[in-house]
């Protein structure tokens, strides 16, 4: 199970983001790379000559592919929610450590705009995981889909308003518009790449596959909304993947102050009504 | 190795520095962008750090004064990499060859690989070049792995 995650994790989150790229171009009336194209990336950066600036970077460039691949294979076995967070958090943080080790402008305010979109998302996703023990009464992911295979009551119908907020978790945390502030992605461009600006070459490959990861743990928590039937489940991700892709293409880029106080003041509030809820169902 | 090199001619992150160009051609580099032409098709990025490029697209006329940024912009980004001239002003210098200060081409300051000419170069002719530039990327990939084996 462990080794299947592993594996299967990037290159299920590879072909995503090649289907992300595809969809983004035919939305813009635009031909588009191949499917393939995210692998291709990934192969030429691994061959391209190792630049760095200091040792130190690949140390923090390594943790946080560790820490992406640890909290998806967490997740995949069934553990506890909030140590799957923490351990997200962690590679994150280890990233921005990797950024702030540079004395370049871009990679300094790049990796203080990662900061504010972990602060942003990280209580929210703390909030989902606790609205979700409310309901099942555990915070292990295995546990969570067995309350809901045997009450058959799928955490969508009773959390919907939680649902709401992690679609905007999930854009900040793909870094999609209007939430791409620290680091556009493919060919846009935000502060030349933000937190990406000094990696390059291989280790611009593992950034790459961590994200990878990173997707795919974050439609992992999608698809637990619905877990009493993998079917809907599946589509459920489809449709949200569809949703972010849409939603990255027609909005512009905010500033972190917007986003800050949606995430808080919208999302916050939003998860509180519905958690206030539950006492009365 | 061979999926390594088989993906870098179907990944150029290109990173475009106009050193002084009257605009007609950066115009039609970023036309390229557009649907009409899309070169993502090929997998091209235009991607603005020079240390996640491949290709350097060099417009307009180099002067003393920022042969220094094009040299500068030109080692940050990691081998292979392929430089591309574009117009007459990066090729040869242009209607400004003889003026006192321009400095007749990029190549006087980097190696060049590939020379698209044009008045503005028109974008069938860029990307032709950048195509171009991903054969002359091979060779060069090809000889850097027979140094490898050599040493």
């Amino acid at each position: 199970m462990v080794v299947l995650a592993i594996v299967l994790g990037p290159i299920i989150g590879g072909l995503l983001t090649g289907i992300d790229r595809k969809i983004t171009a035919r939305l813009q009336g635009r031909f588009g790379p191949p499917i393939m194209q995210p692998f291709y990336d990934v192969f030429k950066l691994l061959g391209k000559e190792k630049f760095i600036n200091n040792k130190v970077q690949i140390v923090y460039v390594i943790t946080y592919l560790f820490f992406a691949m640890l909290s998806f294979v967490l997740f995949v076995l069934g553990q506890d929610l909030i140590a799957i967070i923490f351990v997200l958090t962690v590679g994150g943080g280890a990233m921005v450590m990797g950024a702030l080790s540079v004395r370049s402008p871009y990679s300094q305010i790049g990796s203080q705009r990662e900061i504010l979109q972990m602060l942003a998302y990280d209580p929210l996703l703390i909030i989902t995981a606790v609205a979700m023990f409310m309901v099942t009464g555990s915070f292990k992911v295995a546990e969570i889909v067995n309350y809901q295979i045997h009450n058959n009551t799928p955490l969508l119908y009773v959390l919907p308003l939680v649902f709401i907020v992690l679609i905007e978790v999930l854009s900040i945390k793909m870094r999609k518009s209007p939430f791409d502030i620290s680091a556009g992605q493919h060919a846009h461009q935000e502060i030349v790449r933000g937190v990406h600006t000094e990696f390059s070459g291989p280790y611009l490959a593992l950034i790459e596959v961590a994200h990878w990861y990173e997707l795919m743990l974050a439609l992992g928590f999608v698809a637990i909304f619905f877990a009493s039937n993998w079917y809907i489940a599946a589509t459920l991700v489809i449709v949200m993947y569809l949703l972010e892709i849409i939603l990255d293409n027609t909005t512009a880029r905010l500033t972190w102050k917007w986003m800050l106080k949606s995430a808080w003041g919208f999302g916050i509030v939003l998860c509180a009504v519905n958690i206030i809820a539950l006492y009365f169902i | 190795m061979g999926l390594i090199n088989n993906s870098r001619a179907k990944s150029p992150w290109v990173v475009h520095f106009d050193c002084g160009s009257c605009n007609g051609c950066d115009i039609e580099v970023l036309a390229c962008l557009t649907p009409l032409y899309d070169i993502e098709r090929f997998g091209i990025l235009n991607i603005g750090n020079p240390k996640h490029a491949d290709v350097l697209l060099v417009t307009g006329t180099v002067n003393p004064r920022n042969e220094r940024v094009l040299r500068n912009v030109y080692e940050q980004i990691p081998e292979p990499k392929v430089v591309v001239a574009i117009g007459a002003c990066a090729c040869t210098g242009g209607v400004f060859a003889d003026c006192y200060n321009v400095i007749q081409g990029v190549d006087k300051i980097i190696p060049v690989d590939v020379y698209v000419p044009g008045c503005a170069a028109r974008p069938e002719a860029i990307i032709d070049g950048v195509v171009l530039g991903l054969q002359k990327f091979q060779e060069k990939v090809e000889k850097m792995n027979k140094k490898a084996v050599g040493n």
